[in-house]
């Protein structure tokens, strides 16, 4: 497995003979990718929503609902305003990017074939100490709620493994299985870097090089110079429209505006806009526009008879 | 003949704070159901790894032990008639139970006589009845938590991916889901690989060949010589904590501990935020000096073998550097914090929705604890430093370092307040005022802590109870009960001239004023009585017999120290005082007889006889010096509750002598209601110390 992807760059004998292959951040991506490709995902884009986790694309919060299987893959950019540090802490990122995996239903070997996915990136799991520890994971906003893991390599948290029980408010069944790599922080670990910024995103070209303006730029703009009044216009205009087409039942273009909702909403409590008081508030107003869409993607693929049960053969 | 049987749930890793609970459950269902089918057995042995349940009982009967059971059928006079013939209804009795009409035997019940059938029922092949038992065992198996995977329709801790069952070399068949038994575990995910297991009794052998230790004890005792090892060669003090080491131990199914180091600038940090980072995130042990002083080293213990320990050394230290760094940086940019914006912040800190917010809360504290202080009577500078305390005791709620380790409240917030330059009195209190933190901590060292962790957990409790919120079976969300035992245990530790009654009627005035109380204050006040009865019985039953208890307890519980002292000295009298048995009896007699009165005054001049004068007299001895409460003041008693009893115990004699000589239920209707209310006074007397009529004999 490991020479299969010998044609990347190998930078450090020292680190490839204790277990690590060096592969740069564009390296890895392709690897999953192409090992989630073989495991007969769809390699699908990012959407093209801002969002703060690769569950809030709809290929994950839509498609994980209902009865038809389903089975993707997909890198998503992940914006987090309040994590933004300006580009200078070495952990800390205003936006990071997640693979996600989301198989449904869940298959039995889940578990072997995350870690063979390990190994493709090189990482020989009987010289680290891999383990699965205890988390379960709720998203309050999106009303999601599952019980899993977070993988540890070597005392670092690397990916989140999670059995959806709950989407939108609905149980889920059949239960689909996320897997989420923290793709910078799994990449720190195999680059060996202390700094983020100092990660190979390809040969010549650091990540820092292709984000650390933006880095810079969104931190100022979110903590110094939104403009709040406007984002507050924005929310409420958002949900008016997220409602509106939740109740003509046009899911997509509903949930859209719900992901929009939740980014300006980010927005406003990284600029302190929010009090505590009011948050939980807004939380459950998104969280309702939410739930709306759910049920209503789930009542249209109904209409459509669940198409994908009669492709897949299984449910 | 017997065989072993086993028992292997193979699953995807199980949460380590489930594993010790499902693994005893597991030994136990598996005893209740073997005996209660019948099937002999030597001993259970439960085991249990990340990946899997596991149960081996040894020596198990090959077959059931038989028996015979009776079965009771129509009365004699349905199933039988006038000659004496077994009517239709007997003989179809006799076939549906399988049994010729001429064994049955007749018995009365009731007065009434019916057939019995007794039926020998052969004992069946324990391979007939293991799959569906098993199979039973393991769908009745609870945890805190369950899930559902794939499209099974199936809820349990975590997915099952195979499962071990033999009886002696044979498997024993069923299947959960889509997972059928075999004979095939799984080892070490990384070390181990599949094993077959030829017979039953071979379980902890094969896995231990996998690399997996199942046994939890051995597993256990490894780890701990693992660190003993590395203790001793470096000098060290390493920190055993049990909930930590219990979790690390349901983590790994081969242990290997290892350490680490982290630069030591960061020793700058308080080493109370070091030591919760490393094992709060990261489940490393903390390693300190011989004088108990933070090392920059930490031990962890990995799931795997010796191999390439330095490599994965350096893996864990450089997420501890980032994990420290956040911790640098949180607790520099707390101190830029004034106190003051702090606590303004707490203004919009929901404390709970019906009760407003955390800046309401300190005022309500604040208003408590100034009047527990006026109570207790403190000097003037003590009461300015619990208003102090009072108010700034929750700023650090809003601090970051708060946020990102809760349980680090009262710590960062007494040095903070130190840094700021609060007096220390102060500082020291803000810490204590969350204490009891747990079962077996100390209450608060200081007076101003005291006071204001009293005002602060009664504050919580009277409100929540005000607002409906009582604790009822496990659901206690806001941990009253805990802080109900602390409000117990601080009165104690301190003897505060302070009972609860008065600490409600203080709290309760305060939430009146705030308009958060949505029930009658009575209702209230009935549900804390008994609420803190049963934290005072549960105190008292520590170290008492539970009918002292529940006698001293009857007597009232609100005056906390007051009971315990009542408690310890009826104890000793129980166990220790000749005659105390003939004693308790006269009290018993009297109060038997007290609750026949009619509630009238003893009237002395309708007394007949000496013995019952005399009984007056010792009671009106008696009623004046409880009254007067001087007991105390007599030599020779370490306690007031001792020369109370003593007191008390004088009764005694008058007492028998009454009986013995005054018909008590005279014909004069008026002689005779005099006689039950002097016996109602002294009952009133006795049972402000306790209802002994509660105790048992032996």
């Amino acid at each position: 497995m490991l020479f299969a992807f010998g044609n990347l760059p190998l930078r450090s004998a020292d680190h490839f003979s204790k277990g690590v292959l060096m592969m740069n951040f564009q390296g890895m991506i392709l690897t999953l990718q192409k090992f989630w490709a073989d495991q007969g995902c769809i390699n699908a884009q990012p959407y093209d929503t801002e969002k703060g986790a690769g569950t809030m694309n709809p290929m994950t919060y839509l498609r994980s609902l209902g009865p038809e299987p389903w089975k993707v893959a997909y890198v998503e950019p992940s914006r987090r305003p309040s994590d933004g540090r300006y580009g200078e802490n070495p952990n800390r990122l205003y936006q990071h990017h997640q693979f996600q995996v989301i198989i449904k239903p869940s298959p039995d070997n889940i578990q072997e074939l995350y870690l063979e996915s390990l190994k493709a990136l090189g990482v020989d799991p009987l010289i680290h100490d891999i383990r699965f520890v205890e988390d379960n994971w709720e998203n309050p906003t999106l009303g999601c709620a599952g019980l899993g893991w977070e993988v540890w390599l070597d005392g670092m948290e690397i990916t989140q493994f999670t059995y959806f029980q709950q989407v939108g408010g609905l149980e889920t069944n059949p239960v689909a299985v996320e897997i989420t790599y923290g793709m910078e922080r799994l990449a720190s670990y195999i680059q060996d870097k202390e700094n983020v910024f100092d990660l190979e995103y390809v040969e010549g070209m650091t990540y820092g090089d292709v984000y650390r303006q933006a880095e810079y730029e969104h931190s100022k703009y979110t903590f110094e110079l939104s403009d709040v009044k406007m984002l507050f216009t924005l929310f409420n205009m958002y949900e008016q429209e997220a409602a509106r087409a939740a109740n003509e039942n046009l899911v997509f273009p509903a949930y859209d505006y719900v992901l929009k909702c939740s980014h300006t909403f980010n927005l406003l409590d990284a600029r302190g806009a929010i009090s505590v008081t009011e948050r939980t508030g807004y939380i459950t107003r998104v969280r309702n526009l939410a739930r709306k869409v759910a049920a209503a993607y789930v009542e249209e693929r109904e209409k459509l008879g669940f198409p994908l049960i009669k492709k897949g053969g299984e449910a | 003949m017997a065989k072993d049987l086993l028992l292997e749930i193979g699953l995807e890793e199980v949460p380590a704070r489930f594993l010790r609970a499902a693994m005893n459950q597991l030994r136990e269902k598996t005893e209740k159901w073997l005996d209660a089918s019948r099937l002999g057995y030597e001993q259970v042995e439960a085991y249990a790894t990340p990946r899997r349940l596991a149960v081996l009982a040894r020596g198990v009967a090959e077959k059931q032990s038989d028996v015979s059971e009776e079965v009771k059928g129509p009365s004699r006079k349905i199933a039988q008639d006038a000659n004496g013939e077994w009517t239709k209804a007997a003989l179809g009795f006799a076939r549906s139970q399988g049994v010729e009409a001429s064994d049955f035997t007749f018995r009365e019940v009731g007065g009434v006589e019916y057939i019995y059938a007794t039926k020998s029922l052969n004992g069946q092949e324990a391979s007939a009845l293991l799959p569906e038992g098993l199979k039973n065992i393991i769908s009745s198996l609870t945890f805190p938590k369950n899930m559902r995977w794939g499209a099974y329709d199936f809820k349990f801790v975590r997915p099952i991916r195979w499962m071990v069952s033999l009886f002696g070399g044979d498997v024993v068949p069923f299947e959960i889901t889509d997972v059928t038994t075999g004979r095939v575990t799984r080892g070490h995910r990384f070390l181990g690989g599949e094993a077959s297991i030829a017979q039953a009794g071979d379980y902890v052998e094969a896995l231990r060949a996998q690399h997996v230790l199942v046994d939890v004890e051995e597993r256990q005792t490894l780890i701990l010589n693992q660190i003993r090892e590395l203790a001793e060669a470096k000098n060290w003090n390493i920190a055993i904590k049990d909930d930590l080491l219990e979790e690390v131990l349901f983590l790994v199914e081969t242990p290997t501990a290892l350490f680490g180091t982290f630069e030591e600038s960061f020793l700058n940090i308080p080493q109370d935020v070091l030591i919760t980072s490393m094992r709060e995130h990261q489940r490393y042990f903390p390693v300190l000096d011989a004088e108990g002083k933070l090392l920059p080293f930490f031990v962890t213990v990995r799931n795997g073998d010796d191999r390439s320990l330095d490599f994965i050394a350096k893996g864990n230290e450089k997420v501890l550097r980032a994990r420290l760094s956040d911790a640098k940086f949180f607790y520099e940019e707390d101190q830029k914090l004034q106190i003051k914006d702090a606590l303004s912040k707490l203004e919009n800190v929901v404390f709970h929705e019906e009760l407003g917010s955390t800046g309401d809360k300190v005022r309500r504290i604040r208003q408590t604890a100034d009047r527990i202080a006026s109570l207790l009577g403190v000097n003037a500078e003590t009461a300015q430093d619990i208003g102090r305390t009072a108010d700034i005791c929750k700023f650090d709620l809003v601090t970051q370092m708060v946020y990102e380790f809760p349980e680090l409240q009262g710590v960062m917030g007494e040095d903070y307040a130190r840094k700021a330059g609060e007096k220390e009195a102060v500082a020291r209190a803000v810490f204590e005022h969350y204490q009891p933190r747990f079962a077996g901590e100390s209450v608060p060292a200081s007076i101003v802590g005291s006071v204001v962790s009293l005002a602060d957990k009664t504050d919580a409790i009277v409100g929540f109870f005000g607002i409906g919120i009582v604790p009822t079976g496990s659901q206690d969300p806001y941990a009253l009960r805990r802080q109900a035992a602390g409000i117990v245990q601080i009165l104690l530790d301190h003897d505060l001239d302070l009972t609860l009654d008065q600490l409600f009627e203080l709290s309760l005035s305060v939430h009146e004023q705030a308009g958060n109380l949505k029930r009658s204050a009575d209702e209230v006040r009935k549900d804390l009585e008994s609420f803190f009865e049963l934290r005072v019985k549960k105190l008292l039953s520590e170290t008492l017999r539970y009918d002292v208890v529940d006698a001293v307890i009857a007597a009232g519980a609100g005056d906390i120290s007051a009971v315990v002292t009542r408690g310890k000295t009826l104890m000793n009298a129980v166990l220790h005082v000749e005659d105390f048995k003939t004693t308790v009896e006269s009290f018993t007699r009297t109060g038997n007889l007290a609750s026949k009165a009619d509630g009238r005054e003893v009237k002395p001049e309708l007394f007949e006889g000496e013995a019952e004068r005399e009984l007056y007299r010792a009671w009106e001895l008696l009623h004046g010096q409880r009254a007067a409460r001087d007991y105390a003041e007599e030599e020779g008693y370490t306690t007031a509750a001792e020369a109370e009893l003593t007191a008390l115990s004088a009764l005694k004699q008058p007492i028998t002598t009454f009986f013995d000589r005054v018909m008590v239920m005279a014909e004069d209707e008026d002689v005779r209601a005099n006689r039950l209310a002097l016996l109602a006074a002294l009952d009133r007397e006795l049972k402000t110390f306790a209802d002994f009529g509660k105790l048992v004999w032996q």
